[in-house]
């Protein structure tokens, strides 16, 4: 049975770990909430002050837990609270993005977005896409057994 | 209230709170039924309360009511909590209020863990009730695995200098440096022109009640510098800039001006006999100036300045100082300031059209720039108040205005310069009045008066006569034997080509950042926006703040803006910087980036990674140093970090790592 259709069978829904900075992706998913903008259980918000500070360990070690796909998130290029450190995140995405290509994981489960905490409506939506994309896949070829 | 207690044979003793066993709290908000309409609350708390190190756990209607408050304080007391963890809505907005509880308990206030299953779950998963319940379990049990590796730390406290640096003259700046000198701070006034007054002392008259310009501004000039508290420091520019929010080390430049500033009256009589004459770059070139000077008859401070690179030494204004003021081996000079707050209020320029030859400017006499349209208005201007032309000197009957020249223009700036409108109506109405007979025509994309009494005048100047054409010319030609300009122009109101022929065109331009803006930018570490102004640190909530603590920003620096708005903001400064300057501390964040020094090597890839330039390297010790003052806690520079010497205090990769390994259950956990 491919993963697409165990997934079907089982009702699997995916797990997906969100990184979001303080300032602007976290308030998105926020005003998500307060503009009530339905989307699929599937994130989990892990908050930190700035997108600059997500290090792909982090995004290793989700992966290497049992994420289904993992999201780097923060403020658009140029609003960055903290002057540029999305422009950093930008560079390392690029790092991270080759080596997890090659680890055979496809592009979909590692994804980048520039949210603003006004766009709720974009945050919801983003989270409904990926999690279609994964629906499709199927659980991660990393996913350890047994881990839910 | 629901109470779930966990039996616990531990003895309650008084150093539980330091000692290493950790002792969650965990409260469940049901926020009325914005939570609770959803998530089954009870069936979380349960569910929580068999993790371990959860010793108490309490669900309640509304967690940040006062009973809610109450209860978690209770709960601390009874269950010697050191860890609590609120599952409710949003730390962005309620964090504050649950540290603020716990911290009354004696506890630090960094071992509150915040989790949202409001906004984050509740409200997006409205109709999958049990889904949103195992999402809230996973949410809770991710906080309360980072709680118990949270760490305590101090905000720290540092004293404010109840001193402040205002740089630049302007209508801003003076509105600052005045206010704050009214309310008794000290204030050091910096501009780098020989007069303060900035921009507004150059206009003729001011929209939308056209009152002269330097009437209203000239005695508030004269007050800036009465005032006891304020230092106006002119023909002066800042250096150097060290330090942080309430203890910044600044060096300022006092250029020379080859004259003893305390003996010279101002009398120009300096001037009177100098032979070297020059374009007078305060009439926008019109007109001349001499080499040795008093920038304009309202000038404050009231003094002369020589124009050493136009000085031929012939000494005649030596010779004519009854003071024996003017020394032409003068230096410059330089004063060490310790200020607590700045305040920039650098100012702009206006939109130079010349290198592009926007509309025929800089190639035919007669298409000039508002600025000198302004000057020629102004009765001190070279032409004593009468509009002429530039080709022959002859009054122009036949006016046009081009609106948005350097603005709303993809091949310049696309933002609206917001003052162009109104000053360009202004003129029209001015010059009408002077002179019925004139004839003028506005060519515009949209017309912008949004403020009091703009729209008034809009409706004043079209019952004059002035006429307003909706359209960008699309050519501009001089025609060679009379000098005129020749417009063609389509009126997109009436969807016709318009050819018309000017005496004399005049440009709307616009407003940008003048080049003085980078050097502040890179002295006081702000932001700059797309469009090479400078960024406030929230463009709705704090609009006159930036991200550096101390500094705030008033005026144009910021974008383009009217007198009014201007002098509010120099008035927001003032009162934003007066919490810092009254209270005499300020309180910089708690979470900040933190070296280990035996681990660091001493490589430096953290130094460029911080935009606040808060990494110094220990030269001697070979070890990276984080001031903490400037620290903004935003941890860029840990990722960076190639031998892990680098945490990030209550955003450590333990505690990060804690949560992104509970988002998961294990087959262990989940049998």
């Amino acid at each position: 049975m491919s993963a697409e259709t165990a997934a079907k069978v089982n009702g699997w829904e995916p797990k997906i770990v969100a990184f979001c900075c303080n300032w602007c992706s976290y308030g998105g998913a926020d005003s998500a909430g307060m503009g009530r903008f339905q989307q699929p259980p599937t994130a989990r918000i892990i908050r930190v002050m700035c997108s600059g500070r997500i290090d792909p360990l982090h995004v290793f070690n989700a992966f290497l837990e049992g994420a289904d796909a993992v999201l780097v998130t923060g403020c658009h290029i140029g609003d960055c609270h903290y002057v540029n450190g999305n422009d950093k995140t930008k560079i390392k995405y690029k790092f991270l993005e080759s080596v997890v290509r090659e680890l055979g994981i496809e592009k979909e489960r590692l994804q980048l977005n520039w949210i603003s905490a006004s766009e709720g409506e974009k945050f919801a939506n983003f989270i409904r896409d990926v999690t279609e994309q994964i629906k499709k896949l199927g659980p991660s070829p990393l996913k350890p057994e047994g881990v839910a | 209230m629901n109470d779930t207690e966990t039996k616990s044979t531990e003895t309650k003793s008084a150093d539980v709170k330091s000692s290493d066993e950790k002792r969650v709290g965990v409260f469940v908000c049901e926020c009325g039924v914005n939570i609770g309409g959803v998530v089954n609350t009870k069936a979380v708390a349960d569910y929580v309360a068999a993790l371990p190190g959860v010793k108490v756990t309490s669900v309640n209607k509304f967690t940040c009511s006062d009973s809610g408050q109450a209860d978690i304080q209770q709960k601390i007391k009874e269950h010697n909590l050191n860890r609590v963890v609120v599952a409710a809505c949003s730390p962005k907005t309620h964090e504050p209020t649950f540290r603020a509880c716990i911290e009354e308990m004696g506890l630090n206030q960094y071992f509150l863990e915040f989790v949202n299953i409001r906004d984050h779950c509740s409200w997006i998963h409205m109709w999958e009730k049990e889904k949103a319940t195992e999402k809230a379990k996973d949410l809770v049990r991710m906080g309360i695995e980072r709680s118990k590796l949270l760490e305590p730390l101090e905000a720290s406290e540092v004293p404010v200098n109840d001193t402040a640096l205002v740089v630049g003259g302007g209508v801003a700046g003076m509105q600052a440096a005045l206010d704050l000198g009214d309310m008794g701070f000290k204030v050091y006034l910096v501009e780098k022109e020989p007069s303060i007054g900035g921009r507004m002392a150059r206009f003729d008259k001011v929209f939308p009640t056209n009152d002269c310009s330097i009437c209203i501004l000239g005695p508030k000039m004269v007050e800036v510098a009465r005032n006891k508290n304020i230092t106006i420091m002119s023909y002066s520019e800042v250096k150097e800039v060290e330090g942080f929010v309430g203890n910044f080390n600044v060096k300022i430049e006092h250029k020379s001006r080859y004259l003893d500033i305390n003996m010279c009256t101002g009398c120009a009589k300096c001037s009177e006999v100098c032979p070297v004459e020059v374009p007078y770059d305060f009439n926008e070139g019109f007109g001349t100036r001499k080499a040795i000077y008093v920038s304009f008859p309202q000038a404050v401070p009231l003094r002369a300045v020589l124009d050493m690179e136009n000085c031929i030494k012939c000494k005649a204004c030596a010779k004519a100082c009854e003071r024996g003021a003017i020394n032409y081996e003068m230096q410059p000079t330089y004063t060490d300031l310790n200020v607590g707050v700045i305040i920039a209020a650098v100012g702009f320029k206006t939109y130079d059209p010349e290198p592009r030859h926007d509309f025929g400017y800089g190639l035919y006499d007669n298409v000039i720039t508002a600025m000198e349209f302004e000057r020629l208005l102004n009765a001190a201007g070279p032409t004593g108040g009468h509009i002429v032309r530039p080709s022959d000197c002859k009054e122009p009957i036949r006016v046009g205005f081009v609106n948005c020249v350097g603005s709303r223009d993809k091949n310049t700036n696309i933002y609206c310069s917001g003052v162009c409108c109104m000053y360009t109506i202004k003129n029209a109405q001015l010059l009408k009045e002077k002179r019925p007979e004139t004839d003028h025509t506005i060519m515009y994309i949209d017309i912008r008066t949004p403020f009091r009494g703009y729209e008034e005048t809009y409706n004043r100047a079209r019952n004059l006569g002035v006429k307003f054409l909706r359209g960008r010319p699309v050519e501009v030609k001089e025609d060679p034997t009379t000098k005129n300009i020749c417009v063609r122009v389509e009126d997109t109101l009436a969807g016709e080509i318009r050819n018309l022929e000017f005496d004399l065109l005049v440009l709307a331009t616009g407003v940008v950042p003048h080049e003085g803006i980078n050097q502040i930018q890179q002295l006081l570490k702000l932001s700059k926006a797309a469009d090479g102004l400078l960024m406030e640190a929230h463009p709705k909530l704090r609009p006159v703040d930036t991200t550096i603590d101390g500094v705030y920003l008033a005026g144009a620096a910021s974008g383009p803006k009217d007198i009014p708005y201007a002098v509010s903001q120099g008035s927001a400064c003032a009162s934003r910087a007066t919490i810092l300057l009254k209270n005499r501390k300020a309180i910089t964040e708690g979470i900040t980036a933190v070296v280990d020094p035996d681990v660091c090597v001493g490589c430096g890839v953290c130094l460029p990674m911080c935009p606040f330039q808060a990494i110094k390297m220990d030269e001697k010790e070979k070890k990276a140093n984080v001031m903490k003052a400037l620290c903004k806690g935003c941890g860029t520079c840990v990722t960076a970090c190639p031998t892990g010497a680098l945490e990030q205090s209550h955003f450590k990769n333990s505690q990060i790592l804690a949560q992104v390994k509970n988002v998961f259950k294990f087959p262990e956990v989940a049998a």
